[in-house]
């Protein structure tokens, strides 16, 4: 994982960018060994024992922000979760003065939803605490990504010439440039398509292909399905959910069964998925969710562990959890 | 003709013989060592090398090693007075001319009030012959408020002292406003500049569109937002015998449609700001506000047109649109910053530093391009000749030094250049005939 400003000291997951396919699978298989402990009846180990998790939401979220609380939960850390509406945050404080503040209680990580791309890179340049970004803007969403791949390398074994096609409003979506990188990286081919107003210009330099249509949507074998909110109809993106839903929703017409279907959450049943094909048994959407805690415990564990007080008693951690 | 559309509080005539300096004004012929002589702040005589005998009561400044250039003109500052003197007064921002090597800065509208009335304007003049330390001209608003609705009174704010109009900041969005706006110059004259960007197609874009928006995930600002509104424009200034200056031109097709209307015979003429000509938008990459401005950076073929233009002239000087703002405002995510960077300090330099030394442009074609900005506005041309007034910039181009490392004249930090080690330490800038700006011991030892 990333270095920070703090060279050598501080690490940060910003961005998929900050980790190789090494790191990805070494993340991936810490996961894969707490899916262990939370199969037991008690899902505790002390590997942050007596640190601070600081988990700051400057939007509404309810997987990505329950599972980071779980996450340290389970690591044992002390969980601080502060949402936008119920802070000072809404009395006018600025983004620095908030992490200055946190930062005095001395927190082993800050976890940052953000609306604004880049967020999560200032909090890291404003603190000594890890940093792990959440969701900025429409820029990235590095957890989703790692949860993305761990359920689809469980499915799949690997991702190597796998083809994955995104499909949806990707210009909105941090999800889907986060995936592409990350599904990329693993070794899959990846085409995105949706309404041509939703696709940005320049988005191949991603590396990734565009489809104008889902005409050719049979040669996937894994269909990821993005959210199509509301608003973009009033934004006047696509003329009425109506069309987009004849043209680019995916269901049993359009799903075949070779192909395993994924989607990010939450679901706008009836318009970007069709009922019958979220609760197909290719759908992996319930896999997704589930995979949220481990991999969230995987990064705060990489980031975390090994620095500060307790690194010896993590070490110890996860030798246990090993065992187990 | 007898209106002064420049303002400032002098400094004391200079007396001083400039010593084997070498002396770059491509307008006179001059690029070879010469002594400057300036008695009462003006030019009194030019000579060879050593050869000016010490007038009594004249400075002698040993220029030998060092540049002399005719003083810098910019003709689109930001100075945020009224109502912004958190960011900028007029006494920083001419005091960041000075140490620029500018000797004259014309400022915009979009200030809170906006200057688009003669009172107003005459409240800026006053408080400019006491604070300003390099004469500072007005561009008051085309339309009222910078709203284009109304017109302001144009012919009375070019009496009041008005060097042209603007709205810069904002485009004017209706093409017939600004057809109105152009009928009326032939009453009033004064150019008119523009800020050229279609809102419909910039709509909430932060950067460049193109593919590092589409990596970053930001609402683009395509150059087509830019380019379509140059070529409207250009089509109404030649169909109303008008004339009109592009603001801070970015990208290739601007450069192509001023190119042709020009070549057609429109009065059109154009700026680029040193950032456009140096940075692209891999630099937006790092999420540091420091780089969002508008028009954003574009690409490098964005760059590299730019570049040409100035090369043949299409594009007839350059402009920093120095836009100061406070540090608590620029240090917020990206999307949230306010547009604009500091330049005035830093043009000079960063030209220098990475498209003269690299032999991508000829010294000489720099000066002449960082002082054209006045003729296009009708003000006198900074030139050194005898007889002239003295505004001159002297600069050693072997001294390096750091940006931001000892702060800034200016009010202001957010500098898109702040870090770099730049060429070329201004010594000395003369204006108007005063001494403006002297570096200090300190920034020679940098040296």
């Amino acid at each position: 994982m990333t270095v920070g400003d703090h060279a050598g000291t501080t690490r940060h997951l910003l961005s998929i960018d900050d980790l190789d396919r090494a790191g990805i699978e070494r993340i991936l298989d810490r996961a894969a060994s707490f899916a262990e402990v939370a199969g037991r009846e008690i899902k505790k180990v002390p590997a942050l024992r007596g640190r601070t998790v600081v988990n700051l939401f400057y939007e509404a979220s309810t997987r990505t922000s329950s599972s980071f609380e779980l996450a340290a939960k389970r690591l044992s850390a002390d969980v601080v979760s502060i949402r936008a509406a119920t802070s000072s945050v809404t009395k006018g404080e600025s983004l620095k003065d908030t992490i200055q503040t946190l930062t005095a209680y001395d927190p082993a990580a800050i976890v940052i939803r953000s609306p604004h791309a880049g967020a999560a890179q200032l909090v890291a340049r404003w603190t000594d605490a890890a940093v792990v970004n959440a969701g900025d803007g429409k820029h990235e969403h590095p957890t989703q990504a790692l949860l993305d791949v761990y359920t689809l390398r469980r499915r799949l074994g690997a991702l190597d010439g796998a083809r994955v096609w995104i499909v949806g409003d990707v210009l909105h979506s941090r999800v889907a440039r986060s995936d592409i990188l990350a599904f990329a990286r693993m070794g899959a081919e990846v085409t995105v398509s949706g309404p041509p107003t939703l696709i940005p210009r320049g988005i191949e330099a991603l590396g990734c292909k565009v489809a104008p249509t889902l005409d050719r949507l049979a040669e996937a074998d894994v269909v990821y399905v993005l959210r199509m909110q509301h608003e973009r109809m009033q934004e006047a993106y696509v003329p009425s959910l109506r069309e987009y839903a004849a043209c680019f929703q995916v269901n049993a017409a359009r799903l075949q069964p070779h192909q395993l279907l994924m989607h990010p959450g939450p679901v706008n049943r009836g318009v970007e998925l069709s009922a019958d094909a979220i609760d197909s048994p290719q759908a992996l959407i319930a896999q997704q969710v589930e995979a949220g805690v481990v991999v969230r415990m995987a990064v705060l564990y990489e980031l975390l562990a090994g620095t500060g007080a307790t690194g010896a008693a993590a070490e110890g951690a996860i030798e246990t959890v090993a065992a187990a | 003709m007898s209106v002064r559309r420049l303002f400032h509080a002098p400094a004391p005539p200079a007396e001083l013989l400039v010593r084997e300096a070498h002396v770059v004004d491509p307008r006179s012929g001059l690029d070879a060592p010469g002594d400057v002589l300036v008695r009462d702040g003006a030019i009194a005589e030019l000579g060879a090398p050593g050869a000016l005998p010490v007038p009594g009561g004249a400075e002698i400044v040993e220029g030998a090693g060092l540049h002399l250039f005719p003083g810098f003109f910019d003709p689109h500052v930001h100075l945020r007075t009224p109502g912004q003197e958190h960011k900028e007064t007029l006494a920083t921002g001419t005091a960041a001319a000075a140490a620029g090597g500018y000797c004259g800065i014309v400022a915009m509208p979009n200030t809170a009030p906006v200057l688009d009335s003669a009172p107003l304007l005459g409240a800026l003049r006053e408080q400019a012959e006491r604070d300003a330390r390099v004469p500072v001209g007005f561009m008051p608003a085309i339309t009222r408020g910078l709203a284009g609705d109304e017109l302001t009174e144009m012919a009375e704010l070019r009496d009041a002292g008005a060097v042209g109009f603007t709205d810069d900041g904002r485009p004017v969005v209706a093409a017939g406003m600004l057809r109105r706006a152009l009928q009326y110059q032939r009453l009033c004259g004064g150019v008119l500049g523009l800020h050229e960007e279609d809102p419909s197609l910039s709509g909430h874009g932060v950067m460049h569109e193109g593919a590092v928006s589409a990596r970053l995930g930001m609402a683009g600002i395509p150059s087509v937002s830019e380019s379509t509104m140059v070529a409207r424009d250009a089509a109404l200034a030649a169909y109303e015998e008008g004339r009109v200056h592009f603001q801070h031109l970015s990208c290739v097709e601007s450069v192509e449609a001023l190119a042709a209307w020009k070549a057609a015979g429109a009065q059109v003429s154009g700026e680029a700001s040193p950032h456009h000509l140096t940075l692209t938008d891999e630099a937006v990459r790092s999420l540091d506000s420091r780089f969002k401005m508008n028009p954003p950076l574009r690409t490098e073929a964005d760059r590299q047109a730019l570049i040409a233009g100035l090369r043949d002239g299409t594009i007839a000087c350059i402009a920093t649109d120095h836009a100061p703002h406070a540090r608590h405002e620029k240090e917020v995510p990206f999307e949230e910053a306010p547009m604009g960077v500091t330049g005035l300090e830093t043009a000079f330099p960063v030209l220098y530093t990475d498209l003269v030394l690299p032999g991508v442009l000829p010294l000489g074609l720099v000066v002449e391009r960082m002082t054209a900005g006045a003729a296009l506005l009708d003000l006198a041309t900074p030139r050194i000749a005898v007889g002239e007034p003295a505004n001159l910039a002297l600069l050693d181009l072997a001294a390096s030094w750091e940006v931001g490392a000892r702060g800034y004249a200016s009010k202001s930090a957010n500098s898109c250049f702040e870090g770099r080690t730049l060429r070329g330490v201004v010594r000395l800038t003369v204006a108007a005939g005063g001494v403006v700006h002297r570096a200090d011991a300190a920034v020679e030892a940098l040296a």
